[in-house]
């Protein structure tokens, strides 16, 4: 179990270093001067030249990368915008509740709108629920999340006025200028993107539940449970779910560290500056600081999860063992 | 003789597919008495595991009918509620299937899974249902089961998964006992041991037992009373001593030649051409005549019924061949058989 975590976490050392070295080499790479748009457009080509000397852009690249490692081992500092000046570090920690907000709320609507669904299709199949659900399903994988988002906030957050339409409330630590704050106005805000995000991922989700429900219900140990004399409802319950479920963990998991790098539509739609719109307004602007912070959150966030999806399995499925 | 344990009359299956209907089971009677065990025989596909599946009401309702009769103890299966259903499976019918590697659920341990048939049915603590289990696990020799019970079944050997199955079959002391080709996943040092251990079983927990199979080495070890299948039909069917002395159905006489003997020195083994027929189309007539090395014009139109031929009257097969025929052809199959042996 130790050697598998320290096996692990060296792997994903190894892909930290691979992922923010891709990055800094496709910065690079781009034929763009952050120094002229730092310095802004009045700056005379000095100024510019003085600029590009302060923020090191100046240096190769390799002697960059090397002082962004030095930096971030030694001080745990990912540096400061290019354009702001601000540390890098605030910005992420600003910008990630956000995002974790709509990736979490929607994963729990997912779940809970998937779950119920998929299996009473895979029970049902063909029944008038059933094919409901697969048109649903359609939909879902078929419209891009922006559409889904604008018709919601236009139907619902202007035309009803039951949401707001757009912003992002903080639970904890409510700055003194902020119009709204607390749990209430949290959850009334992200309301909406939650629903979008979820509308979206939850079609996929009820057709893979669905599909698992049903190759489960196939299986020779289900027939076993029925030759013993369980009812349905038992060998539905201890024979059939929790079989069925262990590779819609693995989704689930793998899907939060992937949306946790940005959900940048829906992000844009709703008017929350979460990592996606960090990361879009920072390639705008050439910010590669904030942007190797976003990239290197998003890979912290998927490697975290998968090794928290392998434990949970290993936890869950007693045919694995970590080794 | 006593009311049978058993008595399937006239049982058909259907199954409706995207191709057309296909009959699985087609007027098959048979019946079972109480501690006795009966062989069904046939290839893949002649609708012996069907036939069990119907008696134990397994199939899948969306897709099967089933006309006919399963009297159990004289109540009809077929027209028992689900509810009565379920009370005889694992109770009163068990079920042994195939595939031991993959008919326990792998998420639950063993000790779970065994004491969860015995909780279905009696209303008994938690911890008597695993006194029960461990007790059966001990029965059929599974070495050191006070600590195995807490095993997953992917700690276990395929042979040892038999075991558990068969532990699971007869935890509930049930009359009847389905083994459907229980030896075929195991291999061969392990299938005689677990025969040996379902006959043993048999004797004592006084079970009657449908043993389904393709070998014919499992039947005569095991049965007293032998039925041959061919194509959802039952062809032959005899006391397990008059069927390997004196075969009498062509289909037989194949099966016979096509096994294995490390006391006979043969070119090839014997093979019956062509393959079973379509039960979604079946052949006119007898069902085996395009297979048959002895097909009349009578065989492709009218289809024969079970009848007694020989002197055994408790044998009975569905063959247009005359008598003396199937006689001589019986005597020279053997006869071979035997000089093999000696030989």
């Amino acid at each position: 179990m130790l050697r598998y975590l320290i096996r692990r976490l060296l792997w994903a050392l190894v892909l930290f270093i691979a992922v923010t070295f891709v990055t800094y080499v496709i910065f690079f790479l781009v034929p763009a001067n952050p120094a002229r748009l730092a310095a802004g457009q009045s700056a005379t080509p000095e100024r510019v030249e003085e600029v590009k000397h302060f923020l090191g852009l100046d240096r190769p690249f390799y002697v960059q990368y090397g002082k962004f490692l030095k930096r971030l081992v030694l001080e745990g500092s990912l540096g400061q915008s290019f354009v702001t000046r601000r540390s890098v570090n605030e910005e992420i920690l600003r910008a990630a509740p956000i995002t974790a907000s709509l990736v979490f709320g929607a994963m729990v609507l997912v779940l809970s709108i998937a779950i119920p669904l998929g299996i009473f299709s895979a029970l049902r199949p063909r029944s008038l629920l059933d094919r409901a659900a697969m048109i649903y399903v359609l939909i879902g994988i078929s419209l891009p999340s922006f559409w889904i988002g604008l018709v919601l906030s236009y139907v619902v957050g202007f035309k009803l006025g039951l949401t707001p339409i757009a912003g992002y409330c903080e639970v904890f630590s409510v700055p003194e200028a902020a119009i709204c704050g607390g749990l209430w106005d949290w959850a009334y805000h992200m309301i909406l993107p939650c629903l979008t995000l979820a509308i979206v991922v939850a079609g996929t989700y009820v057709r893979f539940v669905r599909a698992e429900v049903m190759d489960t219900l196939s299986m020779d140990y289900v027939r076993t449970a029925r030759a013993k004399g369980a009812p349905e409802p038992t060998v539905i319950r201890s024979h059939v779910l929790r079989n069925a479920m262990l590779p819609v963990v693995t989704m689930v998991g793998m899907d939060i560290g992937l949306l946790l790098g940005g959900a940048i539509f829906i992000e844009t739609v709703f008017g929350l500056n979460g990592l996606g719109g960090t990361a879009i307004e920072s390639i705008g602007r050439f910010d590669l600081p904030v942007l190797q912070g976003v990239v290197i959150f998003g890979a912290i966030a998927i490697i975290a999860f998968s090794l928290v999806v392998d434990l949970l399995y290993a936890w869950i499925d007693p045919r694995i063992r970590l080794t | 003789m006593s009311e049978p344990l058993l008595d399937v009359r006239d049982l058909r299956t259907e199954f409706s597919t995207d191709d057309g209907i296909v009959r699985a089971v087609d007027g098959v009677s048979f019946t079972i008495e109480p501690g006795q065990v009966l062989g069904i025989v046939g290839e893949s596909g002649s609708g012996k595991s069907v036939t069990c599946l119907t008696v134990m009401g397994l199939n899948d309702a969306k897709f099967a009918t089933s006309t006919g009769e399963v009297l159990f103890r004289g109540e009809d299966l077929l027209k028992a509620p689900g509810a009565r259903l379920r009370e005889i499976r694992g109770n009163e019918i068990a079920m042994i299937f195939q595939d031991p590697m993959t008919s326990l659920n792998p998420v639950h341990k063993i000790g779970r899974q065994l004491a969860e048939a015995v909780l279905l049915h009696e209303d008994v603590p938690r911890k008597q249902a695993y006194a029960r289990a461990l007790e059966l696990l001990k029965a059929v020799g599974i070495p050191r089961a006070e600590r195995r019970i807490d095993d997953y079944p992917h700690q276990f050997s395929g042979g040892m998964r038999q075991r558990v199955m068969i532990a699971m079959a007869l935890i509930n002391n049930p009359d009847l006992i389905i083994a459907d080709e229980p030896t075929t996943a195991l291999d061969v040092t392990t299938q005689a041991q677990i025969l040996a251990l379902l006959k043993r079983l048999q004797e004592d927990f006084g079970s009657a037992v449908i043993m389904i199979t393709h070998d014919l080495g499992v039947v005569a070890e095991t049965a007293d009373e032998v039925i041959v299948m061919y194509a959802a039909r039952i062809v032959e069917r005899g006391h397990v001593r008059s069927i390997f002395n004196e075969p009498r159905h062509p289909y037989s006489w194949g099966l016979m030649g096509s096994l294995p003997r490390l006391d006979m020195n043969v070119e090839r083994l014997y093979q019956i051409p062509g393959q079973p027929p379509s039960l979604l189309n079946p052949p006119a007539g007898c069902r085996f005549h395009p297979r048959c090395a002895y097909a009349m014009p009578i065989c492709r139109e009218q289809d024969p019924a079970l009848a007694v031929t020989g002197t055994d009257p408790s044998h009975e097969e569905a063959c247009h061949l005359d008598a003396e025929t199937k006689a001589r052809r019986a005597a020279e199959l053997v006869s071979s058989l035997m000089t093999g042996a000696s030989t």
